[in-house]
């Protein structure tokens, strides 16, 4: 067993509060005052490193994590695709030939062709652009605002409590096609950023009441009522203590809401409010394809494929970190 | 105790004003219904006009309102467009759907839990591996697919069950809709439980529960799993909402005439009177469930209590 | 101790929740499956949108009740559309304006109450009346007097309350004046707004509502509103056309995928609307049990000629150029499987050619042709602003896939594969409003569903300048001059060949691109025989016989 270097496991910080693991979050480091300043002495390793932060033990667990480091790979294939699709199809994503229509594969064509006759393979590789934009974009948006909002009603409870979860109640009630057809319909010629916007706006709340079940756990453990015996502000407390301790849910259901929201595109589109052509996606091809599973299976399983993938990417990434952050785990 | 239940339960008031006022706004801001009602076919303006005068649409907004707020405290939910009581609606399609609803959260409890606690026990094998495929599975496939292609084979092929569930819609007939309604759910609750046990197998008190020659089982239930619920508990508490409002492909594919399906209709009438009924009711399962759920949170963990 | 009065606090509030369950659950005394008993069609059915008023119905599903539970002066024959004497004894004119009824004694409703001259009088004043809002007031809007009863304007107050042109001469005969020459109003007549309404009707409205008592041959037993319909065969009926079963149970079905599925599953007898995603699997399924006829409906591009992109003198080449450039035969083959035919006029093959439809009326212009497309569009001045939209809603029918390939196919014929793409709406609703406000810029789906198998009812309400469903708003001298001569004509065959005329102005003109005729289709077990589709694609239900 390796000692413990980790500042939240145990009582040590409330003897020592710079010692250890020291460090802390990076983004309370600018704040952090003359504490964070004193060397860490914890764990065997490089001592030429400067402190070791939480984040950046992370870091290092990280690199060597093959996990990592495969969906590493997926996702920058992905960044690479959604901004050059041309070099990997030499194809129009949008010529359609109606009498190839849901033919299968064929030479050049190695997906064969959709309902209106275009090929598949192409769309799959122009359609990453629109949804891993969409699915990226709203999941940290989501992540963003639900986890502040959150974090903050579960560790100030009360009016904070009472004020910011009974907000959230309202926009649960919201109707996603509701919502979708009131917001939406007014912007005709859409780009991805309304739709993005639209669904942080709905999503918010679910990733707020994780949040705020973690903070109002994780403010009971010892070590944040020792780190506020010792005159920790609230900031501090949060960022440095709850927050690392309070991700792991908001990291699993983020990870997962990343493919849900790609799909959501597709019945926002189906809706007549998403995406548009000549926009390509995989949401909509997903979409489109569902009505013809009997006929042409092979429409939808190549995008449904792309989005497994990217899904599992993020997943994959998501418990590394996850691990990465969780000291026990090393 | 009793008096943090009593606060949150008067918290529902500013909320059910709130909710039922925004949602009748966005009705109002898709537009006028009164079109629609004629088909394809340009509305002679006198019917039109008669028609509108009936529903209140020619007052301001707030007075359309006041209006509605007025006839709800005397029990009155407006009409439907066919004609039918919004109330005679709410009756018909909210003890169907909450059937719907408890089938799938039982689902995403007995299934979700089990599977996520195997899964966090035995990280990296094959059932681990299993478990995330079928993740993926069910997030990337539209859940329109999974439910038809579970129809077609227990409803047409295998002949197991009737493909479609009878307007009754009796426990027994709604297991398969409930298990495909919980199927994206199921995957939260399997990785959520999975991270919480993962995280927690390896802490102190459980590693000095099994030092203590507690039994395996015992350790589990107790310690472990009591532990790692409060993030699963949170989700199924945000899902309730969602499994209600939201189960409008789920209700279509097995004909299931619910508070997704009615609400759908609703929204694509421009029906105020229906989508406020059915949203207002929805808002208030949403603060029960909540409040349900941050009581657990106490029964959960010890340390946290209410004043 | 503290855990445990949190864990009562959890439990009551449990309680609390599965009580309000309990008490719903409780209420679910429906009488669930239902319905296999002897001699019954079970059929697919969609909820009514509106009461089940004869004046007030203006679609398909109220519509298939009332034409079980009524009938009217005329009917249409299911086989060949033509209107034929029902309750009408004899209706007879001599100047095309003023006719005479006269009504077969024997007619009762199902309540014992006969029918006279009164249930038609007194339903015919009810529909047109501003105060009851019905939808389908204007059927009566050429009956004298109808602008008292129901004047146009907005806000307007009506100054009558029964038309005057509604004469009763005795029980068994009223006279009907008209406002304008119309030589074939008597063939309108088999439509459900003319329908006769009982007295029960006027004196216990709400009760009537709920329980339908009609004159046809069928009578309301249960109606569950939302989910089903039973119908009994009504033993009591003496007209020519008797229930041929026992009886019929409509099913409210909220996808025609399910009630697909329920049929091939043996739970359904009946299903009167195959899904488009099921039409390349339905012959393997069902085998001879499928019936694809062409049906009185035609779809169309409309444009909106009072905008300014569609007005200038060039545009028409511009519209005739898009609409050959519109591969209709590989659409209604590849997207459709063949249940819409390719359009060659303006109105359906179910009029049949003495009734006006004309293969081939519209030409060249209707055919495709790339090169000739191209060409036109060119001279034309291009598409307006170099691209153009085709507006749909996406919230009925499955628009979205035919609007895609008809863009493909002029963005094939362009070289350009951004010059057209699809625009959706979300609702029927905000669609419908847009086009009504004339807030259209670019061409935009348009359907007609015929009210009666008249060639007068696919020309006069869509292209008429001012007509209830001009929605491109076209207006044409010319045609408007035929329409009112061929109105006027009392020879069927020359006031055809009138309309006929008025017809190939369109092609000049090209307010809206016929696109296909659109055909009924259905699909039905082995346990019913007989079935067929009437011209409006309403399944005959009262010919349908149970093995």
């Amino acid at each position: 067993m390796p000692e413990p270097q980790n500042p939240f496991d145990d009582g040590r910080q409330a003897v020592a509060p710079g010692g250890g693991a020291g460090g802390g979050f990076d983004l309370a480091a600018e704040e952090a005052g003359t504490l964070d300043k004193v060397p860490g002495q914890g764990g065997g390793g490089d001592l030429s490193e400067k402190p070791r932060s939480l984040w950046s033990d992370a870091w290092r667990d990280l690199r060597r994590n093959p996990i990592f480091i495969i969906s590493a790979l997926i996702i920058l294939f992905l960044i690479f695709i959604s901004l050059w699709p041309g070099v990997l199809a030499s194809q129009d994503p949008l010529q359609a030939d109606l009498s190839k229509a849901q033919q299968g594969s064929g030479p050049g064509h190695p997906f064969g062709y959709d309902q209106q006759g275009r090929d598949v393979y192409t769309r799959v590789i122009y359609g990453a652009r629109a949804s891993v934009t969409v699915g990226v974009c709203a999941t940290l948006g989501v992540v963003i605002l639900g986890s502040a909002l959150g974090g903050l009603a579960g560790y100030f409870g009360g009016w904070w409590d009472a004020i910011l979860s009974r907000i959230s109640d309202v926009f649960f009630g919201i109707p996603v096609i509701l919502g979708g057809l009131v917001f939406l319909s007014v912007i005709t010629n859409s780009t991805v950023w309304p739709v993005v916007g639209f669904m942080i706006l709905l999503g918010w709340p679910q990733i707020a009441r994780i949040a705020r079940g973690s903070v109002i756990t994780a403010k009971q453990n010892d070590y944040v009522q020792a780190a506020r015996a010792l005159g920790a502000g609230n900031k501090r407390i949060l960022l440095r203590h709850i927050a690392p301790n309070a991700l792991a849910p908001v990291i699993v259901v983020g990870t997962i809401a990343l493919g849900t929201y790609i799909s959501l595109e597709a019945t926002l589109s189906y809706l007549g409010v998403g995406l548009r052509p000549p926009t390509v996606s995989w949401g909509i091809d997903i979409s489109d394809a569902s009505s013809q599973i009997r006929n042409a299976p092979h429409m939808l399983l190549w995008p449904a494929g792309a989005l497994s993938l990217t899904v599992l990417a993020f997943i994959m990434l998501g418990d590394a970190v996850r691990d990465a952050l969780d000291p026990k785990l090393r | 105790m009793g008096r943090y239940v009593i606060r949150r339960l008067l918290q529902m008031i500013p909320v059910f004003i709130g909710s039922t006022f925004l949602i009748f706004f966005m009705v109002y801001a898709l537009g006028d219904p009164v079109a629609a009602l004629f088909g394809d076919r340009a509305p002679d303006p006198a019917t039109a006009a008669r028609i509108r005068a009936d529903l209140h649409l020619n007052d301001p907004l707030w007075k359309q309102y006041l209006l509605y707020m007025g006839n709800i405290f005397r029990g009155d939910f407006g009409t439907a467009f066919n004609g039918q009581p919004v109330t005679e609606l709410l009756r018909s399609a909210y003890p169907i759907t909450i059937r719907l609803t408890i089938v799938a959260i039982l689902f995403e409890i007995v299934i979700g839990i089990t599977l996520g606690v195997v899964t966090g026990m035995k990280r990296g094998r094959p059932i681990d591996t299993g478990a995330l495929l079928l993740t993926l599975i069910v997030v990337s496939i539209p859940t329109f697919v999974i439910g038809y292609v579970l129809q077609y084979l227990f409803g047409v092929k295998l002949k197991w069950v009737s493909p479609s569930v009878s307007p009754s819609a009796p426990f027994n007939e709604l297991i398969l809709p409930g298990l495909v309604l919980a199927l994206v759910s199921l995957a939260y609750v399997t990785r959520l439980t999975r991270t919480s046990v993962a995280e927690n197998t390896r802490a102190d008190y459980v590693r000095t529960a099994v030092a203590k020659g507690l039994p395996r089982r015992r350790v589990v239930v107790r310690h472990l799993l009591r532990n790692s619920l409060i993030p699963v508990v949170t989700f199924i508490g945000t899902d309730i909402g969602a499994l209600m409002g939201g189960a409008i492909v789920t209700e279509r594919i097995y004909n299931i005439h619910g508070v997704g399906f009615q609400l759908y209709q609703g929204i694509l009438r421009n029906n105020a009177p229906t989508v406020v009924g059915f949203v207002t009711i929805l808002v208030l399962v949403f603060l029960l469930a909540n409040l349900l759920v941050d009581l657990l949170y106490a029964v959960l963990d010890p340390r946290i209590r209410y004043a | 101790m503290r855990g445990a009065t949190r864990l009562k606090w959890a439990v009551c509030a449990t309680a609390v929740a599965l009580a309000a369950v309990g008490c719903g659950s409780s209420s679910d005394d429906s009488g669930g499956g239902g319905g296999s008993g002897s001699g019954v069609v079970r059929a697919s059915w969609g909820d009514p949108q509106n009461p089940l008023e004869p004046a007030d119905t203006n679609e398909v599903q109220g519509g298939k009740v009332l034409d079980m539970i009524f009938r009217g002066l005329k009917k249409y024959d299911p086989k060949t559309g033509k209107a034929t004497d029902m309750i009408a004894d004899s209706i007879t004119t001599t100047d095309s304006q003023n006719f005479d009824i006269k009504i077969k004694p024997d007619w009762t409703f199902s309540n014992g109450e006969k029918v006279t001259a009164d249930s038609f009088i007194n339903a015919w004043n009810y529909g047109a009346l501003l105060k009851n809002a019905q939808l389908n007031a204007y059927f009566f809007q050429y009956i004298d007097g109808y602008d008292k009863v129901h004047p146009d304007s907005e806000g307007a107050k009506s100054t009558a309350t029964t038309l005057s042109g509604l004469t009763k001469v005795s029980d068994t005969e009223f006279k009907v004046k008209l406002n304008q020459k119309f030589s074939t109003f008597p063939d309108t007549l088999g439509y459900s707004a003319y329908y006769p309404l009982p007295k029960a009707f006027f004196d216990d409205h709400a009760n009537w509502l709920k329980k339908p008592i009609g004159n046809g041959p069928y009578t309301v037993q249960s109606y569950q509103k939302g989910s089903q319909m039973s119908l009994k065969k009504w033993d009591g009926y003496k007209g020519p056309d008797p229930a041929q079963n026992g009886g019929v149970d409509l099913r409210v079905y909220t996808d025609n995928n399910t009630a697909y599925t329920d049929l091939q599953a043996g739970n359904l007898d009946l299903v009167d609307d195959i899904p488009a995603s099921q039409l390349k699997n339905v012959k393997s399924d069902l085998g001879d049990r499928y019936i694809n006829q062409p049906a009185g409906i035609i779809q169309t591009l409309a444009f909106p000629l009072y905008n300014s992109r569609w007005s200038a003198a060039d545009s028409a080449k511009v519209r005739q150029g898009l609409s050959m450039a519109i591969n209709r035969k590989q659409i209604t083959d590849q997207i459709f499987q063949q249940t819409r035919t390719p359009a060659t006029d303006w109105t359906s093959p179910v009029l049949g050619d003495s009734g006006g439809f004309k293969e081939g009326l519209c030409g060249d212009e209707c055919t495709y042709n790339p090169t000739k497309a191209k060409q036109l569009i060119q001279e034309g001045g291009g598409l307006p602003g170099g691209s153009i939209t085709i507006g749909y809603n996406a919230d009925t029918g499955s628009h979205k896939e035919w609007v895609d390939a008809v863009c493909n196919s002029i963005n094939n014929v362009l070289g350009n594969n951004k010059a057209c793409v699809g625009a959706p709406t979300g609702t029927f609703a905000d669609f419908r409003n847009k086009i009504t406000n004339k807030q259209m810029n670019n061409p935009f789906r348009s359907g007609w569903q015929m009210d009666y198998p008249l060639i007068q009812n696919f020309l006069q309400p869509l292209y008429f300048t001012n007509a209830s469903s001009n929605d491109s708003h076209y207006s044409n001298a010319n045609f408007d001059k035929l329409v009112n001569e061929a109105n006027a004509e009392p020879d069927t065959a020359k006031a055809v060949s009138l309309f006929q005329d008025a017809e190939k102005q369109l092609v000049k003109d090209m307010p809206a691109i016929p696109l296909w005729y659109q055909n009924g289709s259905a699909g039905y077990s082995d346990k019913v025989s007989n079935v067929l589709l009437n011209p409006f694609s309403v399944p005959v239900y009262n010919e349908i016989k149970v093995n």
